[in-house]
């Protein structure tokens, strides 16, 4: 598998990277090395085997329902870029 | 009879799938300890994890993945026993994790189906294909400044539960009945509270047509709409706009997009073009979700009586038509409220007034079952005047009225105001003497052929003793009266 150009700045642009035309290429051939390494894991056999999801093997953690956090809308909003009242302002986003 | 929007080429089938979101009845928060309540003050039910600052990990609540399990066994659907979470990348000012917390490959439950109920009394069960547990979203006001969005995470982290259906909807007709079945299920369940107002159930609709028999075509996504009106009006327009579109020799494009409520059209939300391109990973801070076999079957063994089976039920015990068990089961206050009605009593008199007197004065008064003026108990006092003939069908409308405005025990009632339905054989006969004496006009008219005033001497005696008779004892008091001196 490997990567052209355009899915390299199509990955960026998602991921709200700023990458340079300038910078495509070598970004290109970073990516292409790890996905060639991780394809390497393809010559393993792992007919019949459960995927793997997380090497610790214990069950997942359960907290009661129970109201224990909250009431801090100062310390949510400390470190916004901007604030109005209690809410979060942002550039205008809408549809 | 099956529904059909004619083109100029023909007609057309219209097929619908809903996505619901239903706001998961829990005191905190899927992933965090923060409140759940709605209306609180901006930001004020926020956790750091909620605000997605550095470092924090989501630790699920129990009571939600119940909850969830719960509403599976309500929809007779497969409860999946091992499921997973994924995250959902996307950027908006709402999301502050740049991804939702979500289960796409392995969700909590499978298959399963909701009965729908149609107005021709016909039935038809409608595929579910799953239910996944997932995080809301905060929650944007766009019209607090001209270049600012303000934004309030209390929502953030709410869990939800998004309910699939299969492409099995036909009709407007069927995605409404759809939408209120579910919500009544959900309901009875008391796992989503189904308001869709503050938006704690909110719908997402697919909508695609084709000519008759015909493959499935593409299909446009109308998002995000919040009441059962507006989904039937926006399925219509949509199915509208597709059959222009394909009648003028052109291709529906697979896209998202919006009702306006105001115009009754929906419109294209051009800006979510790479929106479909979530990038689903499984979520690394969280293990798979393992349930216990033994916890499953204690949820299944809490489940309530659900609709379905309440109005198969109210069928066999009390004798009720099909539609009129259906009213009554749709909510849950108002089955209860029935059944304490109708318990040792007439049970079809006791519908009679419930879906009658009842809902007539609650919409009048604009109350709901749960603050009705009037209490079972009284209702069902009331019906035992009345079957004790203490009282005539007449005066227990007036009786019930009465309760209506005063709120007071009907016995009182009937006392204070002396509406005691009047059996004493001397009292009617003086009463229908008098009424006969006076018209002895029409007295001569009946026996001379016009035996429709019969009913006229019944209103006059009926008047003349305040509406108090007892209506057998005056009907066959006039009878011996107009039949013995018509010699």
């Amino acid at each position: 598998m490997s990567l052209d150009p355009a899915t390299v700045r199509r990955i960026a642009r998602l991921a709200r990277i700023r990458v340079e035309e300038s910078e495509l290429g070598r970004l290109q051939g970073e990516l292409n090395g790890i996905l060639g390494w991780i394809e390497q894991l393809n010559e393993v056999d792992v007919t019949g085997v459960e995927p793997l999801t997380g090497v610790a093997q214990v069950a997942l953690k359960m907290r009661p329902d129970a109201v224990t956090d909250g009431g801090m809308a100062d310390e949510v909003l400390a470190n916004a870029p901007q604030r109005a009242g209690g809410f979060f302002a942002v550039p205008k986003v809408v549809e | 009879m099956s529904y059909t929007i004619e083109g100029s080429t023909g007609s057309w089938e219209v097929v619908i799938g809903l996505e619901v979101h239903a706001q998961v009845i829990s005191r905190a928060k899927l992933f965090s300890g923060a409140a759940t309540d709605f209306g609180a003050a901006p930001n004020t039910q926020v956790s750091f994890v909620d605000a997605a600052f550095p470092g924090m990990l989501p630790v699920i609540n129990r009571e939600c993945v119940a909850q969830a399990v719960r509403t599976g066994l309500g929809l007779a659907a497969h409860i999946n026993m091992v499921s997973r979470f994924d995250r959902k990348n996307y950027f908006y000012a709402d999301l502050p994790a740049g991804y939702q917390i979500s289960q796409y490959a392995h969700p909590i439950v499978g298959a399963g189906t909701i009965e729908i109920e149609l107005a021709d009394g016909s039935t038809r069960a409608i595929g579910v294909t799953r239910l996944h547990l997932e995080q809301d979203a905060g929650k944007s006001l766009h019209d607090q400044h001209p270049s600012l969005s303000y934004i309030d995470l209390n929502r953030a982290g709410v869990a939800l539960m998004e309910i699939v259906s299969e492409p099995d909807l036909r009709s407007p007709e069927e995605a409404g009945a759809y939408l209120r079945k579910l919500r009544t299920i959900l309901r009875y369940l008391g796992t989503c509270d189904g308001n869709m107002e503050e938006g704690s159930m909110r719908a997402d609709v697919n909508v695609s047509v084709r000519p008759h028999g015909a493959p499935f075509r593409t299909r446009c996504e109308v998002k995000n709409v919040n009441s059962v009106r507006f989904v039937m009006q926006a399925i219509e327009a949509e199915a509208r706009r597709q059959i222009e579109v394909w009648e003028a020799g052109g291709t529906v494009e697979q896209e998202t997009r919006l009702f306006d409520a105001a115009r009754g059209s929906t419109r294209s939300m051009r800006s979510k073009e790479d929106a479909h391109d979530y990038r689903y990973f499984p979520d690394p801070d969280l293990l798979p979700l393992v349930l216990d076999e033994a916890w499953v079957a204690e949820l299944e063994a809490g489940l309530p009586e659900l609709p379905d089976a309440r109005r198969r039920r109210f069928i066999a015990q009390y004798g009720l038509p099909a539609y009129d068990s259906g009213v009554l089961v749709a909510e849950q206050a108002t089955a209860d409220y029935y059944e304490t009605v109708a318990k040792g009593r007439d049970a079809k008199l006791a519908a009679n007034y419930v879906m009658g007197d009842l809902f007539a004065a609650l919409n009048r008064t604009g109350r709901g079952i749960g603050d009705s003026p009037v209490s079972a108990d009284a209702l069902g006092a009331l019906l035992d005047l009345l079957a004790d003939a203490t009282i005539n069908g007449r005066i227990a409308k007036e009786v019930f009225e009465a309760m209506v405005e005063t709120g007071e025990h009907p016995a009182a009632i009937v006392d204070r105001q002396g509406l005691r339905q009047v059996t004493d054989a001397g009292a009617i006969d003086a009463a229908v003497e008098r009424v006969l004496a006076a018209n002895a006009d029409k007295v001569g008219e009946y026996r001379g052929g016009r035996e429709k005033l019969f009913g006229f001497f019944v209103g006059q005696v009926m008047k003349a003793m305040a509406g108090k008779g007892n209506p057998g004892l005056v009907n066959a008091a006039l009878r011996k009266h107009l039949g013995e001196t018509g010699e």
